[in-house]
């Protein structure tokens, strides 16, 4: 075995107040493609910013061996000059631009400084087969999805002659096809010699893919696990990551299902742009009090657009249907009116949607139902440090005071500020769109717990999630979404995996009219 | 200790301007050999700024709900010649034109809200329009010429001061009345702050420290008061700008509107998702911005006491300013009132001080610009000072790659004011 290509030895970082990674080490084979796993906030990000040149030289302790020399970066221009290329989860890509001018952006294949674009184009369609995308390098970005625009990222790391690809949640934002897609990518990848770093959740992709694990938990190493070797299934990489072991991903719930609480019949809603084309069809579905209903739709099924077109018709053109909530049939023309109804809509993009970034815990608890603090003219600024100190202990948001700024508050904890912000306005009908996403396994299993509660107290629930294991362990009753129909509905025992699938997955077979 | 260190982790950026502020006052003080604060200069530090800070107040909430406004100079300028013109051309008694030009001046917000917050135009552009729109009618209304001979009633409002009433002191016992009233009431406010706090069991300051406190409150309203009473009292035009100030400062701190203005301009989409009526808050900051720049523009020719063609230029730009000094962030959510009216004092102090000591106006203006530069990068120092480096929550939300806080801060901040173009929907 060849000598590994990166090896960082004892690596020590500490902010101010807090150190985030205490004497971590780790080692990666040279070919292998490498799994960092941990929960957030265990110092993963950090380790990488470390390693490419983010938190400079001097700023840790520890040394860094990589190809062989110890290598002491000053800023990601160095690192990247030794081969060292890092891809965000949030792409850097600049929409207004072509493929090709982000493939070679601040990297640009110059003569004194006159850019040649037949070249540049050129080496572009090479890099572009490469991994395996068939576009015109002249195509602009922003026409591209997720799922390409990650590929051209790829690209772009090619094009800087990488020797070392480190990819923070590559396929967070991805659909199932496109993850595939580039999970097979990075194995082509490896097989030509470019050794891999992931960070990811998906422990299934792990799996499938990692030659090893390195498993980061408070900011030290754990555990190094070899796939091939050890045996490692998810169960045992989550073992490593919570310290424990977690013999039920979910809590324990029995359900107390009521009546009929919210109806939705012939719910017809047009894309905002295009009257013409319709996004949900026609679509029926209930949910009773005390019930958890799952929504599984594949991404563009319409399912965040189904949520938001019955929450005030924030989305959509030409919302037809009925609306029935506790027996009384609902008009929802804006945001407010669906709150002041009773519907409570946690949106699957906490930071673009659901957060003011800038703003405090307190606030945030409260910005939707401020009215409710009202005494005068004023809003009752003491009530509302009571009421977030309420929500601080029983959500258990790990933060020292309700004044922190919420963007220093790690996911999980940004989530639970969310919920309490809609749990406040004590709505009947809660409707939560990718609840989970992003965020680490122990505070998945508390908000499942708060689910479980918010259902407990005859509300009724309405999770949509892109996590299939997540709806099955979690709902009572699952409504499966292709293309803005729904085309089956399932009870809890009914529902597996691979059924979920078959009907998200349907699309010319014959539609099935839910009851 | 823990209860001052408290009160000044929140509060750094005000405080710093505070000390800012009060380290020009005592520089000009010396240099100027004590003219600066004489009775007669401290009243011409109101009535020359009085126009500028009316504007600060309303421009630090467009700037607040990520906005702005670069009409208000003109607005300003043809609200002033409209007053002027009917209580000299047509007999309207002054009251009523004041009352009709806050009108105009009202509608006149109202139709930058409507292209704002309706039409999704962003507000530069359409203020940028007003701006020439307004200069234009303003030359139309007064045909070019300065219209003067304003009713002494409508002039007051710019240089007038508090009638005098009682013995003769040899002071103004109504500017001493109404600055001991607003002592008590202070101290009293502060009070019920501190038991309703205590009523929640929320941390307060230690008690010794707490009445250090309302002494200082007490002897700096007095003193101010005590000074200004030697000349002519209390200006008229402070008396406006103290009245706003409160109102203002209430508004956007103690009610759910004004909690919604910060609202749309952190993050408007979820505000919009929390269900912020967000078209109408940008209307009515957008509307208020009207009503208040027809009241400066009153302010001024009454100070002026004429309408003239030239009046307000430039008012939009010191208005910008003194809320980027006192704190508001180009991008929107950040500000306050009382931030934006020190950041008015700021540079109505630098323009007064550098006038007693003889410099031209040409340099005062280089050294007001080196002044918001300065202000908004000690701004951006002290936020990477006091911010953790993305400590705690270092690795928050799977790895997304948000740039680090300082970065994002800088880059606010290193977008000029004209350069915001939000894209309201």
């Amino acid at each position: 075995m060849s000598q590994p290509i990166l090896e960082m030895r004892s690596i020590t970082k500490e902010f101010p107040g807090v150190k985030a990674l205490s004497d971590v080490s780790l080692t990666v084979k040279r070919g292998d493609i490498h799994a960092i796993c941990g929960e957030n906030g265990a110092g993963k990000s950090t380790l990488m910013k470390v390693l490419s040149g983010v938190y400079p030289h001097g700023t840790y302790t520890g040394d860094i061996v990589f190809d062989g020399q110890v290598v002491e970066f000053k800023n990601i221009r160095q690192s990247e000059a030794a081969g060292i290329v890092i891809i965000h989860q949030e792409l850097a890509l600049i929409p207004e631009l072509s493929i090709a001018e982000n493939i070679f952006l601040g990297n640009e294949t110059a003569s004194g400084g006159v850019i040649s674009w037949d070249r540049a184009n050129r080496q572009a369609i090479e890099l572009l087969a490469r991994v395996g995308l068939a576009e015109n390098p002249l195509t602009q970005v922003k026409h591209l999805g997720v799922g390409k625009q990650q590929l051209v990222e790829i690209a772009k790391a090619l094009s800087k002659e990488v020797k070392l690809l480190i990819l923070d949640e590559p396929t967070a934002a991805l659909n199932d096809d496109d993850s595939q897609h580039l999970l097979d990518l990075l194995e082509g990848l490896q097989g030509k010699g470019i050794t891999s770093i992931m960070i990811s959740h998906k422990l299934n992709e792990i799996e499938q893919i990692a030659d090893e694990i390195t498993i980061i938990r408070d900011g030290r190493t754990i555990e190094t696990l070899a796939v091939a070797e050890d045996a490692v299934d998810e169960d045992r990489i989550i073992r490593g990551m919570v310290g424990r072991d977690l013999e039920h991903r979910f809590p324990e719930h029995e359900p107390e299902i009521g009546d009929v609480l919210f109806e939705v019949s012939n719910w017809s809603v047009m894309h905002p742009m295009d009257h013409t084309r319709a996004v949900i069809k026609n679509a029926n579905l209930n949910v009773r009090r005390g019930e958890i209903v799952g929504i599984a739709g594949l991404m563009g099924a319409g399912r965040t657009e189904l949520a938001r077109s019955i929450f005030g018709r924030s989305y959509g053109s030409r919302v037809e249907g009925r609306l029935v909530l506790d027996g009384k049939e609902l008009h929802l023309g804006s945001v407010p009116a669906a709150i002041d109804a009773g519907i409570a809509y946690l949106t699957e993009d906490r930071k673009a949607l659901g957060l003011n970034l800038i703003d405090d815990i307190k606030r945030s608890i409260t910005s939707a139902g401020l009215s409710k603090l009202r005494k005068g003219l004023t809003v009752d600024q003491r009530e509302e440090v009571v009421v977030a100190e309420r929500y601080r202990t029983s959500m258990n948001i790990k933060t020292p005071t309700v004044n922190e700024g919420v963007a220093k508050l790690s996911g999980g904890n940004q989530q639970k500020v969310v919920l309490s912000k809609w749990m406040f306005t004590d709505p009947q009908l809660l409707i939560l769109d990718e609840p989970t996403r992003g965020i680490d396994v122990g505070a998945k299993y508390e908000i499942y717990g708060v689910i479980q509660r918010l259902a407990k107290q005859g509300r009724g629930v309405l999770v949509i999630s892109s996590e299939l294991p997540e709806l099955l362990g979690l709902c009572d009753r699952i409504y499966t979404l292709a293309e803005g129909r729904i085309t089956h509905e399932f009870s809890r025992d009914e529902a597996s995996q691979e059924s979920l699938m078959r009907y998200m997955t349907t699309s010319n077979r014959e539609q099935e009219v839910v009851r | 200790m823990n209860g001052v260190k408290n009160l000044l982790r929140g509060n750094v950026r005000q405080y710093g301007m505070v000390i800012a502020l009060v380290a020009i006052v005592v520089l000009f003080q010396i240099t100027t050999d004590g003219i600066l604060l004489r009775p007669l200069n401290l009243t011409n530090l109101f009535t020359q700024n009085a126009a500028i800070l009316i504007l600060a107040i309303g421009m630090v909430i467009v700037i607040i709900a990520r906005h702005i406004d670069l009409s208000v100079g003109s607005v300003a300028a043809f609200t002033g010649a409209v007053a002027a013109i009917l209580m000299t051309k047509h007999d309207v008694p002054w009251v009523l034109a004041v009352i009709l030009c806050l009108a105009l001046g009202t509608a006149i917000g109202a139709w930058h809200g409507f292209w704002v917050a309706y039409v999704g135009i962003p507000a530069f552009i359409v203020t940028l329009s007003s701006m020439l729109l307004f200069r234009g009618l303003t030359l139309v209304v007064l045909k070019g010429a300065t219209v003067g001979n304003l009713p002494s009633g409508f002039e007051a409002m710019g240089n007038g001061f508090l009638p005098d009433v009682g013995p003769d002191t040899g002071l103004s016992n109504l500017t001493l009345v109404i600055a001991a009233l607003l002592a008590v009431f202070l101290v009293v406010l502060e009070f019920r702050k501190r038991a309703s706090a205590v009523r929640y069991n929320f941390d307060v300051v230690p008690a010794p420290l707490f009445y250090a406190k309302l002494v200082a409150i007490v002897a700096v309203v007095m003193v101010f008061a005590y000074l200004l009473a030697q000349y002519r009292g209390l200006p008229i035009v402070a008396l406006i700008l103290f009245v706003l100030i409160g109102v203002y400062g209430f508004v956007t701190q103690r009610t759910v509107i004004g909690r919604h203005v910060y609202a749309i301009g952190g993050n408007v989409d979820a505000a919009t998702m929390s269900g912020v009526r967000t078209k109408r808050i940008d209307f009515l900051v957008m509307t208020n911005m009207g009503l208040l720049a027809a009241l400066a523009g009153m302010v001024a020719a009454a100070r002026l006491t004429a309408a003239n063609p030239k009046a307000g230029t430039n008012f939009e730009l010191d208005a910008i300013a003194a809320a980027f000094i006192g704190g508001a962030a180009v991008t929107g959510g950040v500000g306050t009132v009382v931030g934006a009216i020190i950041g008015g004092f700021v540079m109505g102090v630098l323009n007064n001080g550098m006038s007693l000591m003889g410099v031209s106006i040409d340099w005062q203006q280089a050294v007001k610009g080196l002044v918001l530069l300065a202000a908004v990068a000690f701004d951006v120092w002290n936020k990477k000072r006091t911010s953790v480096g993305g400590g705690a929550g270092a690795e928050d939300t799977a790895g997304t790659a948000a740039p680090p806080t300082e970065l994002v801060q800088e880059i606010e901040h290193a977008e000029a004011p004209g350069t915001e173009a939000p894209a309201a929907r």
